[in-house]
Order: structure tokens, then C-alpha cells, then sequence
């Protein structure tokens, strides 16, 4: 039980004073960014993510820095559901599924209910993935030290072939979003021939696009449009939270062990696959609908409809940290953005950074669950303070987040730039919302990019340009082959589904 | 102008974007042919990855014109309603002149100042809120900024005339 011991060590580190308060403020300020429109976990992160250079500089800062980091997303995995309850307006898409039945609740006047099941099962969710973490990733960062650049480069081509494999609309529009991703990450010099790529003479696109400032715009700018189409009004229900309306739930909730168990599963699952939280609590849903006794009347307001989907994304939105840890391929959008801040901090995520840096990784998985139960207090103590933001006319709210994006977008590099960059992607942003091309993709691709094409060259380099090294031996053809059954697998199913009419 | 009126079709929409991609990855195509996107006795050229990359966007491109034009029914709804483009654009252009005036060749105010006159023209053509309103919120949530970044942080941000009159650069 090296794990156990090596996690006590972690939380030694973890538990300081100051990464404690660490954590308050992170998840508060989460939960914060999870309720307001036009920033969530990913553009929070990264406007947030300069702030942290100075603190990262210290002995032991990085720690303290990621404890920062990832509890803001702890809180935003939270906050997503308040929204959603209260407003009907899903602050993040894994909430969707969480209006279903949390909205009807809480105009029933169970608000309180709803959000207290929600928050708990977010927390279960949170702890089983991050369990999870603890005992897998030792073992996959060890295995994963025997990769070499063939290996690397199917894990890659597995992340990106998922999000095809698993896009809801057309696999066209994923891959057109993630090849555009692919062609900007070229934008600048070329790391091995030091020429230049798609710069076209002009100078600022010389050190070529940060994913960090897509985001910004991508995910801030673009969700302020696409508020401000729905006009101006918010209209919410009140938040009542009391101890009393806590622990009833709380007495209500062993009813629905399955459900947590079943999304648990699922949640874990999906969130290691890139792109997972939202499928997994749609199909966390799905699944409670049609297994529980009471799936007929899911929609109507049933507890149990907001344990299902909260537990899942939650549990996927923490399971998606894993591969980004342990392969320094991350799962989300926001994984991506806290492996950003690992570069930036000069950590190599990856398999070595479990042999190198034994503190910031135990530090940080300790600080998951630390994070977790410190979130699930804040929020449970806090609603009231955060519907409340909400009730703050938008035409003041826009502009301080439009504010807040700038700013956050001049900190990455201190370029004015990159601010016009940022409302560049703002409306890509929106009109790919409004036709339904995914933005996951693209930023992924967007980080992954170099690091993908340098795992092909070095392979190609190796083999003499025979694509057959993908498939020599097991362990990276098992990885490229399953790879290949995802990309293609929007054909395969139209062809089963032929074969199954056609009889 | 009539506010629910169509400013073009899901259809139109979805033929334009997907063309602009479609340039977009004939461009990659392009640039990567101009560096070489074969294969050299010291392995693949710089454009050999870029090469394909844009091959991707193209066809796929190619594939989403296709399923655009044959949309039916829902590529004949509305893409954007004359009322949502206006509302767009009423935070759009400020939004613009905010950045540009925060820094210009001919004379910039530095993104403290600048945030104040874009949070208070917010307020006051969206919000019709008066000035006893707009001048606190404004104001506070500047100097907030300032001491979060300039003084607590140590984050050196755009500055302008007054911050230069205040001693800070």
C-alpha cells in the first residue's frame, strides 16, 4: 500500500495553513466564476492563471499554486449546478441534464432540496474519481514511463479520435473544429527546422497562437453574446438553504445508493475519455430514468434526477485530471488549462513527473480531497450569497466580466494583441455555438498540437516514414487500433444500425 | 427594421462558416506546400505535418457544405433574428472601442481608465441607470483592479495619463 503512504505524504503538504485558506478562496471564487455567465472553470482558470507566476516562484509555491487552481474548478463543477437549479440556465453544458429535473424542484419551492442533492452527489462523485486517481495513476505513470514517441502519439490520436467517435452532431464539424485547432498550434517557428509556418510575414505571429487566449474568448466572450441574445433578464427562484432542509435530504439520499453507484461508474469512465463530463451525465440520466421505479415521473422534479447527472459530471470532471496527469494528455478543456499552468511552472506533466516531483503530486491529490469537502461546506453554507450575484442586473455584470476577459487575456503575454486575438475567438465562439461546432476539440488541439506533431515526427523519424510503427507492437496497437474503431465509429454505427434495419 | 425577422438562414450560416473553413485549410495547404511537405533524406519537412492538417479541414469542409445544403427544414430557420444581432452588436462595438481605446497610436487612457468609461457607458445606455449609480460601481470596480493587480499582485497592466500623474508606470 505504497499509495496510502505516499498520499499521507501528500497531505502533510497539503495541510498548511495557508494552502487551506488556499482552498476557501479558490472554490468560493469558483463557485463565483461557475455562476457567472460568460465565465466558468476553463476562462477562470486561465484569466487566474498569471496571477499565480510570482506565487509559483516560492519553495513549494507551485503546490500551493495548483491547489489554487484546481480548487477554482472544484467550485465550479459546484457552481454549475446552482445556476442551473435555480435559473434553469446551465452555467456549464454538464449541467444541462441537471435543469431537467433541479429546475422543477426548485419551483416547487424544494430548491433547497435540489441543490442540497446536488452538491452532495457532486462531492460523492468528486471522491470516487479522485479514489480513483490515488490507486490507477501510480500504476498507469509507471507503466506509461516505457512510452515512447509511437506510444505517445497513439494516446493522442486515442483523445482526438474520441472526440469524433463521440460528437453528438456531424464528425465533420468536430474535425474541421479540431483540425483548425491542429493548423494554428503550426502558427510560428517550427521547433526542428526553425523555419517559419503560416505567418505570412506578419510579425506577432511569430511566437504563434496560446491556447490560454482562445479560451478566454472562446468560452468568455461568446457565452456573453449568446446571454445577451436572450436579453437581459435573469429570472431565478429564492434560495433557501437551512440545516433542517440539509439533513432531510441527507436522511432522503442512502434511498438513491445505486444511482450514485451506477453514475459513479459511469462518470469515472467518461472523464478519463476526452471530452466525457457532458455525455456522462446525459447518459447517467438516461440510465437512472430507465432503472428507477420512479423513472416515469423523472422530469417532474425528482431528487433523484438531480443525483444521477451531478454525480457523473462530477466524478468525470475530476476522473479527466488522471490522463492529464499521469500522460500529460488532458481531458477537458480545463485539464488542459491546469497542464498549461504545469508548463508554465516549469513541471513537465507526464509519467516522470510522478518519479520527480513526488510532493506536487501527492500534494495535489490530496488537496482533491481536501478541496472536495472544503467545497462542499462553502457552497452548503453560501448559496443565498451567490443567487444573490445573479440577481445583479446584467448591465453591470457584462461589462466587469468583459473587463475581467481583457485583462486576463493582456496577462498572458502582456501584449495588446492578444486582447484583439481574444474578441476574435469571442465571436468564433459564438457563431461555433450557434452552428454546433464543438470548441473542446479545437482547444485541446490547440495545447496538444506541437506535442503531437513532435510524437509523429520522432516516429516517423524512426521508422523511416512507415506508418506501420503505429502497429509494432502490442501495447501501441491495441491504443492506435482502438483509436481507429473511435474515429470511425459514427460510420460503424450508421452501418450496424443499416445492417439491423436491412433484416 | 422588425425585430423577429431573420438576418439570414442556418443554411446560409452553416455554407459561410464552412467555406471560410475551407479557405482557411487551403490556406495551411498553401504555405505548407511553399516549405516543402514531403518527405527529406532527414525526415519530414516542416510542412509535411501542416500538409495534412489542412487536407482535413478542406474535405471536411467539403462534407459540411454538402450537409449544409441539404439541411431541409431546419436550414430554412433563422441563424440570427434582426433584435439578437442588435443586442450582439450593442455589446460588440463598445466592447471594440473599449480595447482600442485602452491602447492607440494617438492617444491611449490605459485600461484602468478605459474599464471605467466602458463599465459606466454599460450602466448608462443599457442599464439607464443615473449617474449617482453609475460613478460608485464604475469607479470601485476600477480601483479594485488596480489594487488586485498593480499593488497586490505585482501584474503591471496598460497605463495612461493618470496612473503617469499618480506616480505609477
Amino acid at each position: 500500500m505504497q499509495e496510502i503512504q505516499s498520499l499521507m505524504g501528500g497531505f502533510a503538504v497539503a495541510m498548511s495553513w495557508f494552502n487551506l485558506a488556499l482552498m476557501v478562496a479558490g472554490v468560493s471564487l469558483g463557485v463565483l466564476i461557475g455562476v457567472l455567465p460568460g465565465l466558468g472553470g476553463a476562462n477562470g482558470v486561465a484569466i487566474l492563471l498569471p496571477l499565480t507566476f510570482t506565487m509559483s516562484q516560492q519553495p513549494g509555491g507551485a503546490t500551493s499554486a495548483i491547489i489554487l487552481l484546481s480548487c477554482i474548478y472544484w467550485g465550479a463543477l459546484f457552481g454549475g449546478a446552482i445556476t442551473s437549479i435555480l435559473f434553469n440556465i446551465p452555467g456549464e453544458p454538464w449541467s444541462v441534464a441537471t435543469t431537467f429535473d433541479g429546475y422543477p424542484l426548485a419551483q416547487q419551492g424544494r430548491a433547497g432540496a435540489a441543490l442540497t442533492a446536488a452538491f452532495t452527489s457532486s462531492f460523492i462523485g468528486a471522491l470516487v474519481a479522485v479514489i480513483l486517481i490515488t490507486f490507477i495513476s501510480p500504476v498507469i505513470a509507471r507503466f506509461a514511463l516505457k512510452f515512447g514517441p509511437p506510444e505517445f502519439f497513439s494516446v493522442y490520436l486515442l483523445t482526438f479520435s474520441a472526440f469524433v467517435g463521440m460528437a453528438k452532431g456531424t464528425p465533420f464539424k468536430t474535425i474541421a473544429a479540431m483540425m483548425s485547432g491542429f493548423a494554428l498550434a503550426a502558427v510560428g517557428i517550427d521547433t526542428v527546422t526553425g523555419q517559419l509556418r503560416l505567418t505570412f510575414e506578419i510579425p506577432e505571429l511569430l511566437k504563434g497562437f496560446d491556447f490560454l487566449i482562445a479560451v478566454i474568448g472562446l468560452f468568455g466572450i461568446g457565452e456573453i453574446l449568446l446571454t445577451i441574445e436572450e436579453g437581459l433578464e435573469f429570472k431565478g427562484t429564492k434560495a433557501k438553504l437551512n440545516m433542517r432542509v440539509v439533513l432531510e435530504t441527507w436522511k432522503e439520499l442512502p434511498r438513491y445508493w445505486k444511482t450514485s453507484i451506477r453514475s459513479s461508474a459511469v462518470g469515472c469512465m467518461m472523464g478519463i475519455v476526452p471530452g466525457g463530463a457532458t455525455p456522462a451525465s446525459f447518459m447517467a440520466y438516461g440510465l437512472a430514468k430507465k432503472m428507477s421505479r420512479d423513472g416515469e415521473d423523472f422530469g417532474t422534479g425528482k431528487v433523484e434526477g438531480v443525483v444521477a447527472p451531478e454525480t457523473a459530471a462530477h466524478a468525470a470532471g475530476t476522473s479527466a485530471l488522471l490522463p492529464m496527469l499521469t500522460l500529460g494528455v488532458p481531458g477537458s478543456p480545463t485539464a488542459a488549462v491546469l497542464l498549461g499552468g504545469l508548463l508554465i511552472w516549469g513541471l513537465q506533466p507526464g509519467p516522470l513527473l510522478f518519479a520527480e516531483k513526488p510532493d506536487f503530486v501527492w500534494g495535489l491529490i490530496a488537496s482533491m480531497y481536501l478541496g472536495n469537502i472544503v467545497g462542499l461546506i462553502v457552497v452548503l453554507t453560501c448559496v443565498p450569497l451567490f443567487a444573490a450575484i445573479l440577481r445583479v442586473p446584467f448591465s453591470i455584470i457584462a461589462p466587469v466580466i468583459l473587463v475581467i476577459c481583457a485583462i486576463g487575456a493582456y496577462t498572458v503575454h502582456n501584449s495588446m494583441f492578444d486582447v484583439w486575438l481574444m474578441i476574435a475567438f469571442g465571436l468564433l465562439g459564438y457563431v461555433f455555438k450557434k452552428l454546433d461546432y464543438p470548441m473542446a476539440p479545437l482547444v485541446l488541439a490547440l495545447v496538444l498540437g506541437d506535442r503531437a506533431e513532435d510524437a509523429f515526427r520522432q516516429s516517423m523519424l524512426g521508422s523511416q516514414g512507415s506508418l506501420g510503427v503505429f502497429f509494432s507492437n502490442p501495447l501501441v496497437g491495441i491504443i492506435t487500433g482502438a483509436s481507429l474503431l473511435l474515429l470511425f465509429w459514427p460510420l460503424i454505427s450508421k452501418g450496424i444500425a443499416i445492417a439491423r434495419g436491412g433484416r | 427594421m422588425e425585430d423577429n425577422k431573420p438576418v439570414a438562414s442556418v443554411r446560409v450560416a452553416e455554407v459561410v462558416m464552412a467555406a471560410l473553413f475551407l479557405a482557411f485549410g487551403a490556406l495551411v495547404m498553401w504555405d505548407s506546400r511553399r516549405l516543402g511537405a514531403a518527405w527529406a533524406d532527414d525526415g519530414p519537412q516542416a510542412g509535411y505535418f501542416p500538409f495534412y492538417i489542412g487536407l482535413f479541414i478542406v474535405v471536411s469542409s467539403v462534407a459540411n457544405i454538402f450537409r449544409a445544403l441539404n439541411l431541409g427544414e431546419k436550414g430554412r430557420q433563422a441563424f440570427v433574428e434582426w433584435g439578437q444581432l442588435r443586442m450582439v452588436l450593442l455589446v460588440m462595438v463598445p466592447t471594440v472601442v473599449y480595447v482600442a481605446l485602452i491602447a492607440n497610436p494617438l492617444y491611449s487612457l490605459g485600461i484602468y481608465l478605459a474599464s471605467a468609461v466602458f463599465i459606466a457607458f454599460f450602466m448608462w445606455h443599457l442599464g439607464k441607470y443615473s449617474w449617482t449609480k453609475i460613478a460608485p460601481v464604475s469607479l470601485g470596480v476600477v480601483v479594485f483592479f488596480f489594487l488586485m493587480f498593480e499593488v497586490w499582485f505585482k501584474v503591471p497592466l496598460p497605463k495612461g495619463p493618470i496612473e503617469a500623474a499618480l506616480g505609477f508606470r
